[in-house]
């Protein structure tokens, strides 16, 4: 019988104290975003979804190596190249360029493999983070045309 | 009127518990066989979110197969990767900075305590209390703050790589870390007021679902649902690995074999955890992050290879088998949970089904990790 008393009070004891604690909580100030109205600023090394980094005349640094292609574990970027002719020093010299960096979004997992093993610096994670859509093909990105219009 | 329906004294009823269930916590099916509200016999049915993780170790190479390691357990991420990196490196003899080395258990520790601190909120909130898991993921908000602007992401890092690290940690994290460390100790306070010292919530754990040392050892149960148990294994201080020894923590025990002290020792390892995180920082050497001499491709060497961690959820075990190709041959993963799960199919036997479901959130379970 005395458990009985002591459970009871014991009990509205530590409902006192539980009551509290949470009316404490009513005057501490909102710490929730009220996302899509208000958004915070992504950090310096937050993963998006990759992106081509241009050099100074807006090309992009790439030259088609190929070592993202190979390195990428689930086989999201589909390069493409192809064969120009520039003069260096009064001789013509066969160059390749970037033609194609389609990148399958669906399948990354933002390791950043890709990014590391460009020894070229010509890859960057973008800050890009609103990506929905009820369509597969909206994730398959176009970084060359993406590049593009950044550069206009 | 007709006569109430009259049940046979002997007669049972299937019930099925998820594979989406709240209780569950994860596409976890669990079949009951019931007799009234008592459990007769319990059987858990995995498979809903098998990924082939382990298949997909042998077809990829082991950098390739870096971010899998955090897609078992999306809450603990960083012990799993942290076992996969210590296992090539051990096996290709790749010698990793100290510094790296710091930095790693120090996120692995922070890791561990936004796991309990989820864990904790959803535990309580199957017992119907809502308010501590809010206050729980505020808290673990900071965290994923703090290790999202190292690695870049929030749940499913890849951040260590065989030698070090993807990169350094900057004086934001670590002062970010220094100011949490407090933070975390006021609200641990906070949860033993609130909840800890409930009757209601001691009432619903106290002698509730007991599980001796013995069936622990039966099906290999590690990690906090062991140490409520009364057995004192720790993998950081039974098998060293990286620079735990270095570190001054204990591993809670308690010998009561309830609920209540599977909880209590997830309560008392988050403050271990950030006795090891303020040792960590207080003792960060300078350094380089990454091993000089490194491979380009890793090839390990013919052999077998295994190494343990532990993780949230206890011990994660990797093992390796090389036949000197660039991807492993044969790649297993002893995932805690998958161990501790089954436990509860003999433990629940004769239990009330509202005890039953806050045994199983005392577990701990992560399906995604016990299914792989
Ligand atoms: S981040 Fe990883 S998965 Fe994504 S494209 Fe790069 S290498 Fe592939
Ligand atoms: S690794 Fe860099 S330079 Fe090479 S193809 Fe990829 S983006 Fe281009």
């Amino acid at each position: 019988m005395g458990g009985y008393f002591s459970d009871i009070f014991y009990g509205s004891k530590s409902l006192l104290i539980g009551m509290g604690i949470t009316f404490r909580e009513f005057f501490k100030p909102t710490v929730t975003v009220q996302y899509p109205y208000q958004t915070l600023k992504m950090s310096a090394r937050f993963r998006g979804h990759i992106e081509l980094i241009a050099d100074k005349e807006g090309k992009p640094k790439c030259v088609v190596c190929g070592m993202c292609e190979r390195a990428c574990p689930s086989g999201c970027i589909t390069l493409g190249s192809i064969s120009i002719e520039i003069e260096v020093d009064g001789k013509i010299k066969k160059k390749k360029v970037l033609s194609k960096y389609d990148l399958d979004f669906t399948k990354c997992s933002l390791c950043g493999q890709c990014v590391e093993n460009c020894n070229f610096g010509a890859l960057e994670f973008s800050k890009e983070y609103n990506l929905a859509s009820t369509r597969k093909e909206d994730f398959h990105f176009n970084l060359l045309k993406r590049l593009e219009e950044r550069n206009t | 009127m007709s006569a109430p329906i009259q049940l046979r004294p002997d007669e049972t009823f299937l019930l099925n518990v998820g594979p989406q269930h709240p209780a569950t916590h994860g596409v976890l099916r669990v079949k009951m066989q019931m007799d009234g509200e008592y459990i007769v016999k319990a059987e858990t049915v995995l498979g809903y979110v098998h990924r082939m993780h382990e298949k997909m170790g042998e077809n990829r190479t082991y950098a390739q197969y870096l971010p899998n390691l955090s897609r078992l357990d999306y809450l603990g991420a960083l012990g799993y990767t942290h076992g996969h990196v210590l296992a090539i490196e051990r096996a290709a003899g790749i010698e990793v900075p100290e510094r790296a080395e710091y930095i790693r258990a120090i996120t692995v520790e922070l890791n561990r305590v936004a796991s309990h601190l989820f864990w904790f909120g959803a535990f309580v909130m199957d017992l119907g209390g809502f308010s501590p898991l809010m206050y729980a993921i505020q808290d673990r908000e900071h965290i994923l703050d703090m290790l999202e602007a190292v690695t870049g992401a929030r749940l499913t890092y890849c951040y260590y790589r065989f030698g070090g690290l993807y990169n350094d940690v900057d004086d934001d994290f670590i002062e970010a870390a220094k100011r949490f460390i407090p933070r975390m100790r006021k609200s641990l306070k906070k949860y033993d007021a609130l909840v800890s010292g409930n009757i209601i919530f001691q009432k619903r754990l106290e002698g509730i679902a007991p599980v001796s040392a013995e069936m622990c050892r039966k099906y290999g149960a590690t990690g906090p649902v062991a140490r409520g148990s009364g057995i004192n294994f720790d993998v950081r201080k039974n098998e060293p690995y990286s620079v735990y020894p270095e570190f001054d923590f204990d591993v809670p025990v308690y010998h009561e074999c309830d609920s209540l002290a599977r909880y209590k020792v997830r309560m008392d390892e988050m403050e271990q955890s950030l006795r090891i995180i303020e040792q960590g920082l207080e003792t960060l050497p300078d350094g380089p992050i990454m091993a000089e001499k490194k491979p380009k491709n890793i090839k390990l060497p013919v052999g077998d290879y295994y190494q343990a961690v532990e993780t949230a959820r206890g011990s994660f075990g990797i093992r390796i088998v090389s036949d000197g190709d660039k991807n492993a041959y044969r790649l297993k993963l002893r995932s805690p949970t998958y161990s501790n799960m089954h436990l509860f199919d003999e433990a629940c036997e004769g239990m009330l089904i509202m005890d039953a479901l806050a045994f199983m959130g005392s577990l701990d379970l992560v399906i995604p990790e016990i299914d792989r």
